[in-house]
């Protein structure tokens, strides 16, 4: 029936992301990303020399044709590291990304639905929102030993609360709109009420909060592996490459810059393209969003 | 003929591309004289809010007028700098708008946002002349103690209150023009004809000309010297209020008229022989609030010990201003939110206070219709999926359902097509009819109406209640009608409840609660009813 | 009013609760032996029993929470494992660089992102405005640390006009004090401004589209004193608001900014604590971080009472 009554109208379902995203700042954003994540796939094929190669006689060089960024303290590659970097640091925005948007979702929903359990649920997000999230993350890391899935994990908990927050402030203000008590005064169970009503409300500004999520967890990678409480050292990381060029700065300022702007650049990206989906979205939505960064 | 304070000739305001006309208004001419109250009348998007704007140089910049004039006392407002517009606005024209909740700065207090008026545009006053100024306007407005309500702040005072600040700071310099946009639409009733009849002493002490815009013939009829009413941004009639309200000669004018619902009932219907109520209600009590951690703070209780009961076949009438419980009353009944005590039957089982799983045989008893049609069918479901998810819930077969979907479509007067389509393609009074065949599809034995047509244009409004009318007959529906419009409670219920501070404080068959009032509350509520001064003959008309 | 401040206090105190199970919890929890895991790789198994006796980690785990609470309560934050010392006086000794540079950090990044946010909002959809947005997008993008590399790099190795690192207490003058502090104050204030500027723009821009903008236009008065009067007081909250939250933002940011810099203060004592184990000491600089962020965001609550009326009563 669906199908053969309304055939000829094109905005047959209202969108769920409308599609008035492609402005000239998203599209040089996905761009970039598209350059990273080739970057990323294509490592082994781009690099110039093994990453993790030590070259003594090597050490600290400026740019030159065997190693384009040069050389860090340790005659390695600067080039190489930076191209393999982009695989980690990449798998941990989106890894984390994906991990507390789902988390967040949940606990959102449980505590947007159950009153009971809301103020509890609430106040535990509270409580990780007051630790500082760099010093949560320092400190799981310090007490759980180095590892690229306790950075992932060390990165997300901190991002949950704001993830839940979020669903939970979408849920309370659809859960009184009257489609949604129409539906309950059919008869529509919880579950599905959730699936049909509420959440399809929430996945918009999700993927928006998502790619906020992504880009701060690149930042934040980089950060714990300067601060030396991040990815162990031997994985060459964007943030591995920058605290192993701290000590030669004045020396070797190349080891901190050219890394520290593909983490610029990567994130920037990324937050481009959220301010884009955001803009893209309801106006309403995009101030609750606004508010939470 | 004295020189009129505003003149509009011929303007036109275009309309942004894509928008569904081309022009928002289109070649409008209209005059208010001094001393005169104009009433502009049209239903949304008839262009009448726009002219008030565009008077006031407040269109926003993607509506601008693209021909004609504006004379305010044979100035061209159109053509004058920002710094005279500046000049003009609150010293010479002044604006009522209709949201009396937020068109007050909730942060600076009253007395200080009126003499902001003086502030602007009176230098001679120095701040002591002024002080007193604000005190006068407040008492010249009636509103109490002025010396304390000037110190208060817009979220202390009611409604009426605030609509009366509204009111003195326009008054403020003594405009010549006053362009009041809807102010009482938001009000009460009874709220609704203090400020008209204030309106009207004001502009008899003051011999200001107002430019009133309104949708309601009931406030025309009220406060009008002459009429302009205007459809999609046309003026279509025009005359004294005598003329257009008895010989309306355009036919738009006279369908406005005739669907104005009269305040007089129609002939009662044939009782049905009385059987066991369907629905039994009980001192139902309903209690927010005083449940915090430090105890006790503002318990308000919305709905004290009410009790009725419903007859199979009876359309029974809640009415009531905002704050009388009506509507909690109406989602206690739905349990949409759970009474604090008291009892309600339906059939014979009490389910004030059973679980959400017990609850659930019931649910599908007791439906209801939302006063907002744009927020209460999800914007993602098709129509179809709409209508059809309750009946399968309770185990109806999908293309048994999606019969009983088209059956009701056509039943409100819809065509099959609209099962496939997606709410926001539909009217307002097209998604009420959407609503009502969703809350039939589960074959309900009472059915709420919830203000259902109290968003609605008069014209789609009087269409949703024939629907009502006659599915009522066809299919022997039982009705709970909340309204806070007496003559639309006229129109279609057999008997009626007057509601105050939570409590039922009359009820009675509606002829005779009409032709006989006893307590001084429903005798307010209708003194306060616009009345049309020419029903009978818009009856004639129309 | 009393009951407004009544019920902010009183939420402070779970979310204080919740901060101290939640420290306590992460040591406990690991995964593994802890005193392992902070004796490092090479302690012998003497050294690990030492640090399970001295942190109590053999007790049952309630009793070592309330023991700890109870020494908490008293203000015992316990001592370094490293050097022995007193976790308090360690923090005491290393405050007073952190709360200098949180001071001016604060106050530039106000002073600048709110009049940006202002600007941008009332030249909504002009070049001022994406200029606006642009920076701001910018300052959530670039590390910190990079950031404050590049400005040693360009002011004081390029243009050799301020120092490069290092700290100098007030008490020596005020120009080697200020110095010092002017880079790693442009460093971290850059994203703070970033995210105030963003939040000063959407809430003047939410509040410009308010009825009572509408109707203080049609009293007639100039657009100066529509924005001053009526759209900056109401748009204050939400800004005073996220300078509030955005503290977390700072606090991360001083660990960095800190380490960057060489600046001797409680983000250096976090990282020096990190590369150590230190574990006591983390723990120390946890709670006081998460305290003070609470107590701001509870003053910043309690100035609402300044801006909305409404909530007087």
């Amino acid at each position: 029936m669906t199908g053969s009554t309304a055939p000829s109208r094109l905005p047959a379902r209202r969108p769920i992301l409308p599609p008035a995203l492609l402005n000239p700042g998203v599209l040089a954003g996905l761009a970039v990303l598209l350059v990273v994540g080739l970057a990323a796939v294509a490592a082994p094929y781009l690099w110039t020399g093994d990453p993790i190669l030590l070259r003594p006689r090597l050490r600290l060089k400026p740019p030159f044709e065997l190693a384009w960024l040069g050389t860090d303290a340790f005659g390695r590659d600067v080039w190489s590291r930076v191209v393999y970097g982009a695989r980690v640091s990449l798998a941990i925005g989106f890894a984390v990304a994906t991990a507390s948007v789902l988390i967040g979702l949940v606990i959102g929903l449980v505590a947007g639905y159950l009153r009971r359990l809301d103020a509890v649920v609430m106040r535990i997000m509270d409580g990780i929102m007051a630790i500082p999230s760099i010093l949560l993350a320092i400190a799981m890391v310090t007490l759980s030993g180095a590892g690229i899935g306790t950075v992932i994990v060390a990165i997300a908990i901190p991002e949950i609360p704001r993830v839940a927050r979020l669903v939970r402030s979408v849920v309370l203000s659809v859960r009184s709109e009257p489609y949604v008590e129409a539906a309950i005064g059919a008869g529509t169970r919880l579950p599905m009420l959730l699936v049909r009503h509420v959440l399809p409300n929430t996945i918009a500004p999700l993927i928006v909060q998502g790619t906020y999520v992504c880009a701060s967890a690149i930042l934040t990678e980089a950060i714990l592996s300067f601060l030396g409480a991040g990815i162990p050292t031997e994985i060459p990381s964007w943030g591995n490459i920058m605290a192993e060029g701290r000590q030669a700065f004045q020396i070797a300022p190349w080891v901190i810059l050219f890394p520290g702007l593909c983490v610029a650049a990567t994130v920037l990206a990324v937050n481009i393209i959220g301010d884009g989906l955001r803009d893209a979205l309801d106006p309403r939505t995009a101030r609750r969003l606004g508010a939470l960064r | 003929m004295t020189e009129p304070v505003l003149s509009i000739r011929g303007l036109t305001v275009p309309l942004p591309r894509g928008a569904d006309r081309a022009n928002a208004i289109e070649g409008l001419s209209l005059d208010v004289a001094p001393g005169e109250i104009v009433c502009v009348v049209g239903e949304s998007g008839s262009g009448k809010s726009v002219t008030a704007s565009a008077v006031m140089g407040l269109l926003p910049p993607i509506l601008t007028p693209s021909a004609g004039e504006i004379l305010l006392q044979g100035e061209n407002v159109l053509k004058v700098g920002a710094a005279r517009l500046r000049r003009l606005r609150g010293s010479r024209m002044a604006m009522v708008f209709q949201e009396p909740m937020t068109a007050l700065n909730p942060v600076l207090k009253v007395g200080a946002q009126i003499d902001e008026m003086l502030k602007a545009h009176s230098e001679r006053l120095n701040a002591e002349a002024r002080r007193a100024r604000v005190l006068d306007l407040l008492a010249d407005v009636h509103l109490p103690d002025p010396p304390s309500l000037a110190r208060a702040y817009p979220h202390q005072l009611s409604g009426g209150q605030r609509q009366r600040v509204m009111i003195a700071m326009a008054l403020a310099n003594d405009p010549a023009l006053i362009i009041a946009d809807e102010p009482t639409t938001a009000l009460d009733v009874t709220t609704q004809a203090q400020i008209l009849k204030l309106l009207k002493e004001l502009q008899a002490r003051r011999d200001a000309g107002i430019l009133f815009i309104t949708h309601d013939f009931g406030v025309v009829s009220e406060i009008a010297d002459r009429v302009v009413v205007m459809q999609k941004g046309r003026l279509v009639e025009e005359g004294s209020v005598d003329a257009v309200l008895t010989r309306p000669q355009h036919p738009y004018t006279q369908m406005l008229i005739a669907a104005v619902p009269k305040a007089e009932p129609p002939p009662p219907r044939p009782r049905q022989p009385p059987a066991a109520p369907i629905l039994a209600v009980r001192d139902l009590t309903k209690t927010y609030g005083g449940r915090g951690l430090f105890g006790g703070g503002r318990a308000v209780t919305a709905l004290d010990g009410v009790s009725f009961a419903l007859q199979p076949g009876e359309t029974l009438g809640i009415v009531g201003e905002s704050g009388s419980g009506k509507s909690t009353l109406a989602r206690c009944i739905a349990r949409f939110v759970d009474p604090s005590a008291g009892h309600i039957r339906v059939g014979g089982d009490d389910i004030a206070h059973c679980t959400p799983r017990a609850l659930r045989p019931y649910r599908r008893r007791i439906q209801m219709i939302f006063q907002d049609p744009y927020r209460s069918l999800n914007p993602r479901r098709t129509v179809g999926q709409a209508i059809i998810e309750g009946p399968m819930n309770y185990g109806l077969s999908r293309e048994a359902a999606l019969a009983r979907a088209a059956r009701l479509i056509d039943l409100v007067g819809l065509d099959a097509g609209a099962l496939g389509r997606y709410p926001h393609e539909f009217s307002g009074g097209q998604r009420q009819r959407i609503a009502i065949a969703r809350a039939l599809a589960m074959e309900p034995d009472v059915l709420i109406a919830d203000e259902a047509v109290s968003a609605l244009d008069v014209s789609v409004q009087r269409q949703v209640l024939e629907l009502l009318e006659d599915l009522r007959e066809r299919l022997n529906l039982s009705i709970l009608f909340i309204t806070h419009d007496l003559r639309v409670a006229a129109r279609l219920c057999d008997r009626l409840i007057v509601m105050l501070n939570g409590q039922i404080v009359e009820e009675g068959p509606t002829g005779s609660l009409f032709a006989n009032p006893r307590h001084a509350y429903t005798q307010a509520l209708f003194a306060a009813a616009p009345k049309m001064r020419a029903a009978e003959t818009a009856e004639a008309t129309g | 009013m009393g009951r407004f401040i009544l019920g902010r206090l009183a939420a402070t105190l779970p979310v204080m609760g919740v901060v101290a199970v939640i420290v306590f919890l992460l040591l406990r929890l690991a995964p593994g032996d802890p005193a392992a895991i902070l004796a490092g790789d090479a302690a012998s198994p003497e050294q690990i029993a030492e640090i399970r006796a001295r942190l109590g980690l053999d007790q049952p785990i309630l009793a070592q929470f309330l023991s700890w609470i109870g020494r908490l309560a008293q203000g015992d934050l316990g001592s370094s494992i490293i050097s022995n010392q007193p976790v308090a006086k360690l923090i005491l000794d290393r405050i007073e660089p952190t709360l200098a540079l949180a001071t001016t950090t604060i106050l530039f990044a106000v002073l600048v992102a709110v009049p940006l946010g202002v600007l941008a909002a009332w030249w909504h959809g002009t070049w001022v405005d994406r200029m606006v947005m642009a920076i701001s997008v910018l300052g959530f993008s670039v590390p910190v640390f990079v950031l404050g590399y590049l400005l040693i790099f360009g002011f004081a190795m390029q243009l050799r006009v301020l120092p490069v690192q290092g700290y100098v207490s007030i008490t020596e003058g005020l120009w080697p004090f200020l110095s010092r502090l002017i880079l790693p104050t442009l460093t971290l204030s850059v994203i703070y401004i970033a995210l105030i500027a963003r939040t000063t723009r959407s809430s003047v821009l939410e509040v410009l589209g308010e009825d009572y903008i509408r109707t203080a236009r049609a009293k007639g008065i100039g657009e100066t004193q529509v924005l001053w009067r009526h759209a900056l007081r109401n748009a204050a909250v939400p800004v005073i608001s996220v300078i509030g939250l955005g503290i977390a933002l700072l606090i991360s940011g001083v660990v960095v900014t800190e380490s960057v810099f060489n600046l001797p203060g409680l983000g250096r004592l976090t990282v020096d604590s990190v590369l150590a184990r230190d574990y006591p000491v983390i723990q120390g600089v946890i709670l006081l971080f998460s305290a003070l962020y609470v107590l701001v965001n509870l003053a910043i609550d309690l100035t609402y009472l300044l801006f909305d009326p409404r909530i007087r009563y």
